[in-house]
């Protein structure tokens, strides 16, 4: 079985954010990137299916050359390989990400049984690249998925809305997106790190088309008032609590 | 909870381990209205000290840092917080035995058990280590592993039982107040605190906070990174923190431990990653901790296959996954000591700064003591806060030396061992000509200082092996023979000593003389145009530093000191300034440049180039006067420290080319020739017995024990009087000592020299140890050319300080027969100071 997960390096922020002096990104200086966990979920579910039926695991990642140490990430707890579509670091659009992503899928001498995304990117959560990758490529999609098994060539996805759970089945090969929950992710140990040094990594340089959606700036929304409010110690606090309690409505 | 007050004491802003040390001890030196504030949340506010490893391995070649170390241990046991595990590092070269042989020295010098290891034994310590790896291991059964942050609590709630201290967490300091150069206030984002001492004990974050007073605190945030594996199938049943010993790997600069149910695997190896403490985030921007980076694998890629190779049963084992893995943030300078004491730009407001976990306590001690009481227990004067020159404090420089210095963290550092980074910062007005004549140039706080002269080559072979020539690598390293016979040729005939690193600065006006009254030992109120040497004492008799006084007027006095220690003592004399004004003290030292020139025919040789009277009887000893020479107004001064006669000569630096060329010219005739700091600094003082601050003369030592003292005590005040009179009424418990090595030859029939530093022992092998606990250890160690002989410095209890006892000296490893060949001061070569005053 042959999966590809298409994986997003993004920017590990704290509760607070500090923009770019021209506000269109997180001021990254301090701190490190990631991988989204609903992403990790997928790479973790690829990986389970290749250890039950075979194959290998692809990563793709459109972004920085640095991008590299996430996709090592990943190739650490088993991924096979890489796929690099490297940038500048500018903004790409959905449907520009999806048709870079697209041309590399069709580049590629093998087909993939399935191509995982996670359901959104962690920083532009716009939930469409997965969509637009199966619709140009003819393939249907399940979203949303909080588990999957896979029997006969037939993929069970579950999906939660709302309160609700949805099961589809789809017959492989298949696009799916993923939310964190799906499993949970496997720690990299020191020999898979070592391994996954060694793992092949392609990478290209996809020509950026003219983007039709641009992003304009980010704000940080007025300052929060949070932390805690000591109501006081021991029983003389009692009183407080249960006023605190009254006023927002936990006691009647 | 309660708000900050409008008013205290002392604001101490940091509460980490340093910051709840220092509070602790200054309630237990009897402050009380002590305000604690941190920025972050209590009992971890987001520091170094929240990801620490926590880790003690109590040698240290340093005897301040082992100093240091060791009462942090001992305050950790009372504490309740240590966890003794055994401590041990492992060789995977040769290069690295030789290494444990000299910390096998530094153990017993600082008094600490330690043993070296075959591989089977350090294996059966260690058993998940593969033996074949390692060809040797340095075990100190006492290394152990301490809880800091509850230690820290610990201590920051003694202090509030006993009614000395708030503690306000959450609460950030905005800007920091000064009035007439003193501050006054603590602006925080909760209100502002009055208060006449502040101190900075907020590890990396200090450089900010330094600035916001106009301060500064040359440290630089350093990623330390660690991983933690785990669940190890060995380790499942663990008891507690830490059963195995802790395992540093020397020669790959890392470390492993035993964390519970998972190893930590922490480095020193990956490239120097520097942040500025600007861009540190707050605890709310930050995605772990503020000082806990997200790891950066790349960095770590060798590691893991080191550690793998060290450790295959753990680190090999697919099953054991990496839970936790950082890029920590640690408090690194450009020297590799801590940043403590009064800031000299701010009275008032004090550093605790750059302290690790091993030494966190102990330097909370010494700190509290000298806010206290103006000195402590254990000598931190190497890590003064004004030892820093102007060049010293740039950004450029702290990043570079750190980087250069970050991978030798575990690296094996000779001790004359020079940085590359930040050279030819500092340049002498004779530098030219120096490097004309090939001179090899060592540092000394910034400045290219001529160590020894290449165009002195030949006179190795003029001396033969009377040089004392030196095979083994150790020892050669950063030395050359050509020292040794600079040294025998200025004995014959005369050298130039480039001194222009020497710390120069005035005190002026109608106080002056009370000024050098209280900060000197020896009477001040002497003729015009006298120098006298003094020591310097803190209220203890211990030493502050010695140096040199020459009385240029009635209300003018000019101090001459060393360049690595002389901000210290500026500072020093700065202090005791009195506040209303009469006395100044103007800093020199870049504006006057010092020429050496000593041997039998110094007097022939200035004779050649000024009419003044340059004779015996009208230039005598201990006495400066302005002599001209063509165009040129030379303060000469009639002193010497290395033996033989001669002059120091003081002249504005933009001259100091003109009197290099004049004095040259003339000495042609004479046999001069150029002599490096390996003679001024070592074989020269050595073979006269003299001192030298940071060897011999520590605070830690007094004037009585360093065989410092005169017939009569004068009768003005001094700083250290008191301690300075009853110290001479006592018996000392150890003596200033001068020895001889009767035997250099090793196991291997090669002659070894020793560095200083070693242990001194008893014919039968045992340390030795005064009534103050303090073990004898060589504080000087260099040839005596002129002797023929190596010397040891040394302090001995007054049993074994008797000339002609027999001892041994440990050097890397064997012990070598030495013999007491002085008692106190008085110089072994030209014992009645023949040539100097002749």
């Amino acid at each position: 079985m042959e999966i590809l997960v298409c994986i997003k390096r993004y920017i590990l922020a704290g509760s607070e954010f500090v923009l770019t002096a021209d506000g269109t990104e997180i001021d990254a200086r301090q701190l490190g990137y990631t991988l989204a966990p609903h992403e990790e979920v997928a790479v973790e579910q690829a990986i389970r299916f290749v250890e039950e039926f075979g194959g290998s695991t692809t990563v793709l990642s459109l972004g920085v050359p640095e991008a590299e140490e996430q996709m090592r990430e990943q190739m650490a707890i088993g991924a096979d390989r890489g796929l690099l579509l490297a940038t500048d670091g500018s903004e790409w659009d959905p449907q520009a990400t999806a048709a870079a992503i697209v041309d590399a899928v069709r580049a590629q001498p093998q087909a993939f049984d399935i191509i995982m995304f996670g359901a959104e990117a962690a920083d532009s959560n716009n939930s469409q690249v997965g969509i637009r990758v199966a619709h140009a490529l003819g393939l249907p999609i399940v979203t949303n998925v909080r588990g999957v098994s896979i029997t006969d060539g037939v993929a069970r996805c579950e999906r939660v809305v709302g309160n609700n759970r949805e099961v589809y089945e789809v017959r492989l090969p298949a696009v799916l997106t993923t939310r964190e929950g799906l499993n949970i992710p496997r720690y990299p140990s020191v020999p898979g790190r070592i391994k996954a040094r060694k793992k092949p990594i392609d990478t290209t340089t996809p020509a950026k088309p003219a983007a039709k959606v641009e992003k304009v700036r980010l704000i940080v929304p007025p300052n929060q008032k949070t932390g805690a409010t000591i109501l006081g110690n021991g029983p003389a606090a009692a009183a407080a609590a249960v006023a605190m309690m009254e006023e927002i409505g936990v006691l009647a | 909870m309660s708000s900050l007050p409008a008013k205290a004491k002392c604001v101490v802003i940091g509460a980490g381990i340093v910051g709840n040390s220092l509070v602790y001890h200054l309630a237990q030196m009897g402050w009380t209205d002590i305000v604690q504030i941190d920025k972050g949340p209590l009992p971890n506010p987001g520091g170094s000290t929240g990801h620490a490893s926590n880790f003690i391995f109590p040698v240290d070649h340093n005897k301040e840092m082992a100093a240091l170390t060791l009462d942090s241990q001992r305050q950790y046991i009372d504490l309740g917080v240590n966890t003794t595990c055994g401590a041990m590092e492992v060789a995977r070269t040769q290069e690295r035995m030789q290494e444990f042989a000299r910390r096998m020295t530094s153990s017993k010098a600082w008094g600490i058990e330690s043993v070296l290891l075959t591989p089977e034994e350090a294996v059966e310590l260690v058993p998940y280590m593969d033996k074949d790896v390692i060809v040797g291991a340095f075990y100190t059964p006492s290394g152990s592993v301490v809880d800091s942050l509850r230690a820290g609590t610990i201590m920051r709630e003694r202090a509030q039982e006993m009614g000395a201290l708030q503690s306000f967490a959450n609460t950030e300091v905005l800007d920091l107040v000064v009035e007439e150069g003193h501050i006054k206030a603590v602006v925080t984002d909760q209100g502002t605190i009055e208060a006449d001492t502040v101190v900075i004990a907020t590890g990396l974050w200090g450089p900010k906070l330094a600035k916001m007073a106009g301060a500064e605190i040359p440290l630089t945030p350093t990623v330390h990174q660690m991983k933690d594996v785990g669940p190890v199938p060995r380790f499942m049943d663990a008891k507690g923190d830490i059963e195995y010993p802790i395992v540093r790997d020397m020669d790959t600069f890392m470390y492993e431990r035993q964390h519970g149910t998972g190893l930590e695997i922490g480095s020193y190896a990956h490239r120097p990653i520097l942040y500025e403490p600007d861009d540190v985030p707050s605890n709310a921007q930050a995605a772990l901790s503020p000082t806990e980076f997200p790891f950066t694998q790349v960095d770590f890629d060798l590691q893991d296959e080191h550690a793998l190779e060290l450790m295959p049963e753990i680190v090999g084992d697919e099953s054991v996954r990496e839970k936790y893995a950082i890029n920590g943030l640690l408090s690194y300078t450009p020297d590799g000591m801590p940043i403590l004491g009064e800031t000299p730009e701010v009275k008032g407001l004090w550093s605790a700064s750059a302290v690790w976990i091993k030494e966190g306590p102990g330097t909370g001690r010494a700190v509290a003591q000298l806010m206290t009481r103006g000195w402590s227990d254990i000598d931190v004067s190497a890590s003064n806060i004004a030892r820093f020159y102007e060049h010293q404090k740039s950004r450029k420089h702290v990043k570079d030396r750190v980087a250069e210095s970050f991978n030798k963290t575990y690296g094996i550092v000779h001790p004359n061992e020079q940085y590359l980074s930040n050279r030819n910062v500092r340049l002498s007005p004779y530098d030219r000509r120096e490097r004309e004549l090939g001179a090899v140039f060592f540092e000394t706080a910034g400045w290219e200082r001529p160590w020894w002269y290449e165009s002195n080559a030949h006179l190795v072979e003029k001396f033969g092996d009377a040089v004392m020539p030196r095979t083994a690598e150790w020892e050669s390293r950063w030395w050359s023979p050509i020292i040794n016979a600079e040294h025998l040729q200025m004995r014959e005939t005369a050298g130039v000593v480039d001194l222009t690193a020497f710390c120069i600065f005035d005190i002026v006006g109608p106080k002056a003389l009370d000024v050098v009254q209280q900060a000197c030992v020896r009477q001040m109120d002497v003729a015009v145009g006298r120098v006298v040497y003094t020591p310097v004492l803190a209220a203890n008799g211990g030493f502050v530093s010695d140096l040199t006084v020459m009385r240029l007027g009635w209300d003018h006095f000019r101090v001459v000191t060393g360049g690595a220690h002389g901000m210290v003592d500026l500072k020093w004399f700065k202090d005791l300034c009195p506040a209303e004004g009469g006395a100044q003290v103007q800093d020199l030292t870049n504006s006057y440049t010092t020429l050496g020139i000593w041997g039998p025919n110094a007097r022939r040789i200035m004779e050649q180039i000024t009419s003044a009277d340059m004779s015996n009887e009208g230039f005598k000893f201990s006495t400066c006067k302005t002599i001209e020479i063509d165009t040129l107004r030379v303060l000469a001064s009639r002193i010497s420290y290395v033996g033989d006669l001669g002059w120091e000569l003081y002249i504005p630096i933009e001259q100091g080319e003109a009197l290099w060329d004049r004095v040259w010219e003339a000495g042609k005739a004479f046999g001069l020739i150029p002599v490096g700091i390996g003679v001024y600094g070592t074989t020269g003082r050595l073979e006269k017995c003299y001192r030298a601050f940071g060897n011999e003369l520590e605070s830690d030592f007094t004037a009585v024990e360093a065989g410092m003292t005169t017939p009569k005590v004068k009768a003005q005040d001094f700083v250290g009087k008191e301690a300075h009179l009853r110290q001479r009424e006592e018996a000392p418990v150890t003596v200033c000592c001068s020895l001889t090595v009767d035997d250099h030859t090793s196991s291997t029939g090669e002659k070894r020299y020793m560095m200083g530093r070693e242990p001194i022992l008893t014919l039968d092998g045992n340390t030795i140890a005064d009534a103050h606990g303090r073990n004898s250890y060589v504080t000087s160690a260099g040839s005596a050319p002129s002797l023929g002989k190596h010397v040891l410095m040394t302090y001995l209890p007054p049993q074994y300080a008797v000339e002609g006892t027999k001892l041994l000296v440990e050097y890397l490893g064997e012990q070598y027969p030495v013999t007491v060949a002085r008692v106190g001061a008085k110089p072994l070569f030209d014992p009645e100071n023949e040539r100097i005053l002749g």
